[in-house]
């Protein structure tokens, strides 16, 4: 496996939810470090297909290749996959019965078998790195939306993934806080990171993306640099969404 | 400086005032009411020469008691009675409590199993067993162990030296002797050298990332420590095993067919509830926290004891502590297959008596106790368990 | 490395190479999907290939249905005697009601369940339902009492039977509940006395079993009257399931109550609603809405315990069971008439629980939020 290939590499995936068709041919080729942006209406199967990539949901057609490894229902490929890859959910899911560091620690010491300082040590530098060390203490429920969603960045983050996922992180947050979220995800993304993420805030994309991809109906429609995503879009069906959301 | 008093005005108008009516006029009413109950009952008792007072419970009882932990024969106090009553509630709610919340946790999950033959099982016995009022399940089963089993001279032998008949189930059972004491200082010494196991195991997991294993190693030191104490002891090996005879089985352990009626009874409806409840706290974990766990690498293993299993015993334990609660106040419909419990006794006493007041009193009073104790431990619990929130 | 697309076609819908819906997937998910699974799926159809045939043997083919003691007797274990319930279900279903008149409580527990089968359904909850209502009960007592109209009078005592038990049920929960809210209400109130008295009723009520409060009901509330004034047995003890039922309400409703958002309290209070017309138009239907699962519950319960009654010789359903089997000839086929009884209450019970799904779903459509 060379540096050059894909981290990512989907090739004629298909996915089906009984009879509906809810991912079409997909063909996407993510390279290390490339930060993306994926954007469409709801129902168009972009959550579907970030959640494929951990196998949270399981593709029926076509070859989908994380860091080299196959996905199929091999439990041993599935594992490792999943230590290198984090995710980041739209309703946070912290677990509430443990305290912040203890959300942190739990994946290093059980999955990772990594000893209990060191476990504590990197995950008050990751809480540093998303400005949150001083709620190391506190349980999730008694914090505010935007920090939640902080905590799991870097609840996700304490395994070193080489790949983060969002699905659409900020959809929960007062408006207020998306600020705070959008903030720790724009330094992640300079920080060389790959990145794959679900989302409706067009600034974060002209700002941090390498390429956006507009997904509908189970398809990837069109796929181009911010620039040109925005000012060019070629197809007609682009051109109706990007009208609807970037009116205001 | 303090907020300034305001002063408290004589006026339908006033809130307090208004407050303080109502609440002079409920309890005038309650306390005219009960003085009206109680000098009602004084005369009725005067006029039927009733006595009443608690002194009688120093008199012979006058009555057998046909099952019970403890000697008892008719000379005895009535208090003594009432303490083998209470012996027999605790006896037969304590074993039922633990059978019912193992076979309630095992239907309460495999309602939840993949397959759809278990589901369907499972439910079904949730639904046949909590639509049929306990009162007729205890008759059927009453019924089916006294009328349908074999008399004593034909038991069942279902394993060797286990008898099953119309009398009851009878049992091989160790003969006590002083060298029983080490069995149970030995398994004493093996539960805190698996506690220190416990210790050990989570201190190596903290300090190098590897955990070793806790739940087997622990299980077997308890058994290892038993196992000494009774080797220690001489190794008792006497058990007085149950001898058939032409006419009738002697010997051995004994429990009466009654016991077994309100036990299974019991159990079997309660474990229904307890079914339901363990679903639903399985169930009100949401969705998410599997896939975070997912997300995470757990092992299913480690999904369900560090995030599945904490967050789904709190929801579980109030409403179970509940139905075990109501497991030993339904103990009481014991009186109607012939148990000895509390309520039995009571009405033994109170039909020989006339005494009915002391008589209710006492059993309400023993029920009261059991009640509150549990609700202060489940308040105990709710406070220490809760997820703090803001 | 960006890829750009020229010209977008859309990928018309095609079908999954391997079914997920249709019988045969639906087999291999639920029954078969690993080998814990399948190994589950063979034990459990083998015992029931086993047990059922013989299940249907001794209740369908070999069973008895003639009321024909000598034929029960000669079948023995390998059939049911179903010709126990065929000779005793007037005993069991009427109790010791005199023979020629028990069309009159089958007339007045028809009207009852008549009415109460219109009460589940929504367009009939108006006003006029509870004069309805009001007006049946006191049908329902005259047929069963007589004394009037020409009908031969019939003692409390002799009432028995399914009557009862719907009697005892439905005037038990019928006055408890309105008793449960007053109640609820007090214990949320900020008047310490009002509060403490309502708490003592229910914690004293929920302490005990049902079997204290019926002893109680018993034997001392005759002490409780003036002397020489007795009452009924029959109402001793309906007071006492009513009181027993409404402390266990009052925590249901009270429960429901907890969950109105203080919101709600506010917003009545700012627009100058009284206490009473807050709590009667706006926080009780939200309240009572939240719980009516459990509210459901304890009507299933309340219905159940009804059959304890048989412990102070009262013969409803259960009672008059035992009543019936007390004759030595059918004593050995018990177990066919309770479970005749068993089924008559499994019927009932398990129509109220899925009566209550449905107003749980149908009633919170409404305040359903996205």
């Amino acid at each position: 496996m060379q540096a050059t290939d894909p981290i990512i590499a989907f090739s004629r995936v298909n996915k089906w939810y009984g009879h509906f068709h809810v991912l079409r041919d997909i063909d996407l080729d993510v390279a290390r470090g490339e930060r993306i942006v994926i954007c469409g209406p709801s129902g168009s199967g972009k959550s579907t297909l970030i959640r494929c990539i951990n196998r949270l949901e399981e593709h029926q057609q076509g070859v989908l290749k994380v860091d080299g490894v196959e996905l199929s229902d091999d439990l041993k490929a599935i594992e490792a996959i999943r230590r290198q890859v984090g995710m980041v959910f739209q309703q946070f899911n912290l677990f509430p019965h443990l305290t912040v560091l203890e959300n942190l620690t739990l994946a290093p010491m059980w999955v990772g078998k990594v000893p209990k300082k060191e476990a504590d040590e990197r995950a008050m530098q990751q809480l540093a790195r998303v400005r949150i060390a001083e709620q190391a203490a506190k349980y999730p429920l008694q914090l505010s939306g935007g920090q939640q969603q902080r905590v799991a960045i870097a609840r996700a983050l304490c395994l070193t993934p080489k790949i983060m996922l969002f699905d659409e992180p900020t959809s929960a947050l007062d408006p207020e806080m998306i600020k705070e979220v959008l903030d720790v995800m724009i330094e992640l993304a300079n920080q060389g990171i790959t990145m794959l993420c679900v989302t409706h805030e067009m600034g974060f994309a002209r700002s941090v993306a390498d390429r956006v991809i507009f997904m509908d109906q189970g398809q990837i429609v069109e796929q181009n640099t911010p620039a040109e995503f925005f000012s060019h879009p070629k197809s007609e069906r682009t051109k109706d969404f990007l009208s609807k959301i970037l009116a205001h | 400086m303090e907020a300034p008093s305001k002063p408290f005005r004589w006026s339908w108008r006033s809130a307090k005032f208004r407050a303080l009516v109502y609440q002079i006029a409920a309890v005038l009413l309650v306390v005219a009411a009960g003085w009206y109950l109680v000098h009602n009952t004084l005369a009725n008792m005067r006029v039927r020469g009733i006595q009443s007072g608690y002194d009688f419970l120093r008199q012979p009882a006058g009555f057998a008691i046909s099952e019970s932990l403890f000697e008892f024969d008719s000379s005895e106090t009535y208090f003594r009675a009432f303490l083998i009553g209470l012996s027999n509630t605790l006896r037969v709610a304590i074993v039922g409590i633990v059978l019912a919340t193992l076979l309630g946790a095992l239907i309460g999950i495999g309602r939840l199993s993949r397959n759809f033959l278990i589901r369907s099982l499972c439910g079904a016995y949730v639904e046949t067993f909590r639509n049929v009022p306990l009162l007729l399940q205890l008759f059927m089963w009453y019924f089916i162990l006294t009328e349908l089993l074999p008399p004593i001279d034909e038991a069942l032998q279902p394993i060797p030296h286990v008898f099953f008949s119309k009398n009851g189930l009878q049992y091989p059972i160790p003969v006590w002797a002083l060298d029983h004491v080490w069995v149970a200082a030995g398994a004493l010494v093996g539960c805190v050298g698996a506690w220190a196991w416990r210790r050990f195991a989570r201190h190596r997991r903290e300090a190098s990332g590897s955990a070793p294993p806790v739940v087997l190693p622990a299980l077997a030191i308890v058994l290892a420590g038993g196992f000494v104490g009774w080797l220690a002891g001489g190794a008792p090996s006497a058990l007085d095993f149950p001898e058939k005879t032409e006419i009738t089985v002697v010997g051995g352990g004994a429990v009466t067919p009654e016991f077994l009626t309100v036990l299974v009874g019991l159990t079997l409806y309660t474990a229904s509830y307890i079914a339901e409840i363990v679903r639903g706290g399985i169930q009100a974990v949401a969705h998410g926290q599997h896939e975070a766990a997912a997300a995470l690498g757990l092992a299913r293993s480690q999904e369900v004891r560090l995030v599945l299993l904490p967050q789904a015993l709190r929801v579980i334990i109030p409403p179970i502590t509940s139905q075990y609660l109501n497991l030993t106040k339904n103990s009481s419909l014991a009186v109607a297959v012939g148990y000895p419990d509390i309520v039995s006794i009571s009405t033994t006493t109170l039909n020989q008596t006339g005494r009915a007041i002391e008589a209710i009193s006492i059993v309400m009073l023993c029920y009261l106790t059991m009640s509150l104790l549990t609700a202060t431990i489940m308040n105990w619990y709710n406070r220490r368990a809760a997820i703090r929130e803001r | 490395m960006s890829t750009i697309t020229h010209g977008y076609q859309l990928i018309p819908p095609r079908a999954p190479p391997v079914a997920t819906e249709g019988v045969l997937p639906w087999l291999r998910r639920n029954l078969f999907s690993d080998w814990k699974n399948a190994l589950g799926t063979l034990v459990i159809a083998a015992l029931l290939a086993v047990f059922v045939p013989r299940l249907f043997d001794w209740a369908v083919v070999n069973a008895v249905a003639r009321p024909d003691n000598a034929a029960c007797r000669a079948i023995g274990h390998a059939g049911a005697c179903w010709g126990v319930v065929a000779e005793k279900y007037r005993l069991i279903l009427f109790g010791r009601y005199p023979y020629a008149e028990q069309w009159r409580p089958l007339l007045a527990t028809t009207l009852m369940i008549v009415l109460l089968a219109a009460s589940c359904y929504r367009p009939f909850w108006k006003q006029w339902l509870i004069a309805l209502w009001v007006v049946v009960a006191a049908a329902f007592f005259v047929l069963m009492r007589g004394g009037v109209l020409g009908l031969t009078p019939v003692e409390t005592a002799r009432w028995g039977g399914f009557p009862l038990t719907m009697m005892l049920s439905t005037i038990g929960l019928g006055t408890a509940f309105p008793l449960s809210i007053l109640v609820a209400l007090g214990r949320r109130s900020r008047m310490p006395g009002i509060r403490t008295l309502c708490v003592l009723y229910v914690e004293l009520i929920r302490g005990v079993p049902l079997i204290s409060v019926l002893f109680m009901a018993s034997f001392m509330f005759p002490l409780f009257m003036p002397a020489g004034m007795t009452i009924d047995v029959l109402l001793r003890v309906q007071v006492g399931i009513t009181l027993f039922s409404a402390a266990y309400l009052a925590e249901v409703v009270r429960g429901g109550l907890q969950a109105v958002p203080r919101g709600q309290v506010e917003a009545a209070a700012s627009l100058g609603l009284t206490y009473w017309q807050t709590t009667r138009k706006i926080v009780l239907p939200q309240a009572l809405r939240i719980v009516v699962p459990a509210i459901m519950n304890t009507f299933i319960g309340t219905f159940k315990d009804t059959s304890l009654v048989t412990i102070v010789s009262l013969y409803d359903l259960t009672g008059a069971l035992q009543l019936a089997l007390g004759d030595s000839d059918w004593r050995k086929f018990f177990l066919e008439g309770q479970l005749f009884v068993a089924a008559i209450y499994f019927v009932c019970c398990f129509a109220m629980s899925r009566y209550s799904r449905w107003v749980e779903r149908h009633l919170n459509t409404g305040a359903r939020r996205n």
